[in-house]
Order: structure tokens, then sequence, then C-alpha cells
């Protein structure tokens, strides 16, 4: 095993020397769970998704992993990392489009059972005609699967928020899974600036009995719901059970705001928000949204920009506030279906200001220019 | 955004696209500039389109993905071209006005009389260069051609500085850090097996680089 010293997680996301490498995403996924003590990983690797699960198999070679394989195939996997996190173990894997979707039945599962997993999400296109690129849509079949969905702008993103994820899904009030999602290619392909913490320090081990729920080890048996399901003995008595924990799980991502708040400096990031015309976007559509601004700025036209870094829980209170005096808010979104301008309409009073729009899919890149001319238009009105 | 270069490169797979795009980055980072790079391409498969974007700043850049208005068209191949083995059609979309593009050919690519007056109209330059042809006969393997294109790149727009390129190169394939996908693990074997020692291989590419300059012609509209 490589020397690496344990650190507080303060000092892993704050106060250490950074040094800056010019990185793919994919990479700064592979720096992250170097620093992250992370037990084991399992891993279904289709290529064109990214390198990610690669590189985690060969930092395992190097013993910064005390346990990886390749899994049959992504259910496989992610009932794999679901076995390890219940037996009280750090885990870690990545998926993406159609494989996100071939293991969906899990997602939930780890929920229900309060399993601390980090689990990134390269997104990427499910319909057919099939593509391997980018797009946002995989994200609106997880919104209500109750994991904890924060979403990386960028290289640097990614690699704070897979590190951060670990920290805020392992409180004992939390203690459920959290998706890191990130746009294929534009992040993972992408080869940017990368600021990484010191390769020989690493996180505190996760401790297995902080968990809300007895870790399945040798000393435990299986916890009730585990070895005797509730609905095979009693309808009485699984109605009361998913009475209390379905809410208890809702309360859990609840209970993560603070966490998010503390590590991440809060669910959204905020830019000119006296702006008339703002901007909503996640991932790689705050790229385009922050060229798209700086364009306008250009024409004398301001608008504000409102990055959205946790989807679930969802700032909906930050945004209802924020967007109280807004004549327009422009929601780009790289899916066909608009997921994004769907949940700020349930929040903000007065929807029609939504613009739900421009919207690019199936891997397509969104022109800045698409997004400049919505702010022209609304600007203008 | 003036200030920003946008270069889209389209080859075909196995040609280098993605790989010129890293070197390029990497050295624009090493001469002090901001850049960002990123491939874009379908299966990975050898003669497949494959593209490559590098955006090169002296500030941050925020935009992402394909570069849909280019300063810079290289084109890897003359195949790029006459069958339309690009990510836009056709292949000089997007180009930006006074843009420039760069062909791989020993002849001047075929060029409709519409495609003729659009180019006029943008007050574009055309070059073509034999960048296959150069790395054969200088490098001694068509796995060079990406640095025939580079070279052909630095010698017209001095984008980024013959050092930085001699040090991104050097960083490519001198040690052993660098992480490919299987294919191009085994392209970068193949690449060296074609020299005795890894200096070899560096300094033939950057003989191929520095061999395009006498031979790069323009084409008029």
């Amino acid at each position: 095993m490589p020397e690496q010293k344990v650190v507080a997680p303060e000092f892993m996301f704050t106060e250490a020397a950074r040094e800056e490498q010019f990185i793919t995403g994919s990479e700064a996924v592979r720096e992250a769970v170097r620093r992250a003590n992370v037990d084991m990983a399992v891993s279904y690797p289709i290529t064109p998704q990214s390198e990610s699960m690669h590189l985690v198999g060969d930092i395992w070679a190097e013993g910064y992993i005390k346990d990886y394989y390749r899994g049959e195939n992504e259910f496989a996997v992610m009932s794999a990392v679901a076995g390890a996190a219940m037996g009280g173990v750090r885990v870690f894997t990545a998926t993406g489009g159609p494989g996100t979707m071939r293991a969906l039945e899990m997602f939930p599962t780890w929920v229900g059972a309060r399993l601390p997993i980090v689990c990134a999400f390269f997104t990427r296109g499910i319909n057919s005609p099939l593509t391997i690129q980018p797009d946002t849509i995989e994200m609106a079949h997880l919104l209500d699967t109750g994991m904890i969905m924060l979403h990386a702008e960028d290289a640097q993103d990614l690699y704070d928020m897979i590190l951060k994820a670990f920290i805020i899904a392992e409180q004992t009030e939390v203690h459920i899974p959290v998706g890191v999602f990130a746009d294929g290619f534009f992040v993972t392909h992408t080869r940017d600036k990368v600021r990484v913490a010191p390769a020989d320090i690493k996180l505190p081990p996760y401790k297995p009995y902080s968990a809300p729920v007895p870790v399945m080890d040798m000393e435990n048996v299986p916890f009730r719901q585990m070895r005797d399901p509730f609905v095979m003995k009693s309808n009485y008595v699984s109605y009361a059970a998913h009475a209390s924990w379905q809410q208890e799980v809702l309360a859990a991502a609840e209970r993560a705001r603070p966490f998010i708040r503390q590590y991440l400096g809060g669910l959204i990031e905020v830019e000119n928000e006296q702006a008339d015309v703002l901007v909503l976007a996640g991932g790689t559509a705050v790229c385009q949204s922050r060229e798209a601004i700086a364009m306008a700025r250009e024409e004398g036209i301001e608008a504000g920009l409102i990055k959205i870094k946790s989807l679930r829980p969802f700032p909906g209170e930050e945004l209802r506030a924020l967007t109280a005096k807004a004549k327009a808010v422009i929601v780009p979104e790289f899916n066909r279906v608009g997921w994004l301008s769907r949940e700020l309409r349930n929040v903000v009073q007065n929807p029609d200001r939504v613009v739900a729009g421009p919207r690019v899919f199936g891997g397509m890149t969104m022109p800045p220019d698409l997004i400049l001319s919505e702010i022209r238009r609304y600007a203008r009105e | 955004m003036t200030k920003k270069t946008s270069i889209r490169m389209s080859g075909l797979g196995g040609q280098g696209v993605v790989t010129a795009a890293h070197i390029l980055g990497s050295a624009a980072t090493r001469d002090g500039l901001v850049s960002t790079v990123n491939p874009f391409f379908g299966a990975e498969k050898r003669l497949a389109p494959a593209e490559s974007y590098v955006r090169v700043s002296s500030d941050r850049i925020f935009e992402r993905g394909e570069i849909l208005f280019p300063n810079v068209i290289m084109i890897f191949h003359p195949h790029v071209i006459s069958l339309g083995k690009c990510y836009t059609m056709p292949f000089f979309a997007g180009l930006q006005p006074g843009g420039l593009m760069l062909v791989n050919g020993d002849s001047a690519p075929e060029l409709s009389q519409d495609e003729r007056e659009a180019l006029k109209r943008l007050d574009a330059k055309l070059y073509y260069f034999p960048a296959t042809k150069l790395a054969l006969e200088v490098g001694g393997t068509d796995l060079a051609t990406n640095m025939a294109m580079l070279g052909g790149l630095i010698e017209i727009t001095h984008i980024v500085s013959w050092p930085g390129i001699t040090d991104a190169l050097a960083e490519r394939f001198g040690g052993g850090k660098f992480v490919a996908s299987a294919t191009t693990a085994a392209l970068d074997d193949a690449l060296k097996s074609k020299y005795e020692k890894i200096s070899q291989l560096l300094e033939q590419n950057m003989a191929v680089m520095q061999a395009v300059g006498p031979t790069i012609k323009e084409v008029t509209f």
C-alpha cells in the first residue's frame, strides 16, 4: 500500500496545498478516488462512456484500493457495491447512459437500505438511435430514486464533489447514496486544469458503526427487513414500515442540506442575481451559459447566472427567493424533455417566467449563441 | 472572445487526431496560455470519423464541447472532405471570417464553385501539404501524420512555441504515466516499435514537424 496520511476532510478540502494538473475528467476521477480512502470499487468499464473505471482499476493495482473487480454488467455492479456497502466498507463505482438504465432497480434499493455509496454518472444519451455522446436525460429517471444528486460543471467540480460526496453520504443522519453527475465527453474526455491535493494524504476511513442501520458483518445478523421482508408476513406491518421508512429516507436527504452547504458552499452558486434576466443551468449548460452571459455583456446586456449544484435535495426555497423579481429565467438543457425547467416551474411563483429552453440532445453541443439569443429576446421585452 | 483561438481537427480514427490535440493543448499550457482539449468520436474504430477540439486563450475558457465556429480547421485525411467523414458538412461549416484551413493532401482539395465563393466571402485561407508523405519519408511511418499536421499549424500560426511543443511531445511519449484506452495504447506501442529508443521517436517526430514548412501551398479562390 502506498503511504498516505489520514487527514481531516476540512484539511483535504480547503487547507491542503493544491497542485495544478492538465488532466481529463476521467483522470480527475482517478485522483479523487486515490485520496478518498476507498475500500472497494467494482466496475463495468464500457469504454465510450469514459476511461474513469479503468483508471480506478489502475490505482487498485498500485495499492490505493483494497479490492476491485469487473462485474458482468451494470446491474451486477450496482448489486455488488450494495453488498459491499452493507458489509460496512466504503465503495465507489461509475456508470452512464444505458448502463444507468440497466442498473436502475438498484438505486432506490441503495437508498432504502441506507447505503452511503458514491456513484459517478457520466451522462450519455439513452434513446435509440444509439449515441455514446452526452445527454442528461438519464438524470430525469433518477430524480425520484431518493439518492442525493450533485451535478459537476467541469473536471474540477467532479474531483471536489466525489471527495466531498463520501463525507456527506456517510453522516449518520444522512447515510444515503450520493450520485455525482458529470456530462460525458464534455467533462470526462476534456483536458483542463484541475487543482488537486497531494497524493500522500487521504480521507479518514468510513466508520461502519456510525450507520443508522446495523452493518451486516460477521458480528451482526442482517437487519429486520433484509432477513425477513415484512410483505411476506403481514401487510399491516409492511404498510406501517413503509409509512415511516419512506419518510425517513426522504428526511435523510433533507438532512443532507446543511452538509452540502458546509462542504460545497451551497446547493447553488449565483452570479449577478440582480439582473432582470437569469439563466439557470447545471453541468455543461453552466459553461455554455457563462460564455453566453459574457457575450451578452459585450453587447451591453446584463444577465445573471444560477448554477445548480444539488438537484436532490432540490434548492426550492433558494430558487423561489432568487427568482422573485426576475422577468425571465432561461433554462438551457442538454436533453429533450427539459426536466430542469419542470423542476423550476414547480417551485417558483408565476412559472410562466420560466423559459424552457434552449435544448439540444443526442450528443449535440449547445452553441452559446442559442442561449445568447434568448437573453437578448427577454432583455428587450 | 476575440482573444480565443478555436481549432477543429477532423480526421479518421487511428490518425492521431486526439493525440495531436493533446500535445497542442499541453504545449499551449506550457507556453503560459489557457487551453482546453476534447475529442469527439463515435465507436472507437480505425478510419471512422474522429474530431478533436482545442481552444487556446489568454483567459479562462468556459465553453465546452464541439467547436462549431472555428478559427482554424485542420483536415488530417482527404477523405474527410471527399467522403464527408466529418461532423459538419461541408467540412468548413462554421469557419469564422479570416479563418484558416490546413489540409493533408498531395494535391489541392477539390472544391465546388459554391464552396469557393463561400470561402472567398469569408476571406478564408486554405493551405495544403503532403503530411502523410512527409511522415513516411522523414519519420519512417504514416503514424507521424499528426506530427506533420501540427508542424504545419505552428509554421502558419505560431500558436505555440517550438520549445513548448518539444516538451509536450516528450511528456506524451517519453514517460510511462500517460493513460490511454486499449486501442490508443496499441497504436502507441506500434509507433514506439518503429524506433529503437524513445529519444529517436521524439527527434524523428520533431524532424517531421519541421520538414513541413517548405511544402506548404496555398489555394486561391
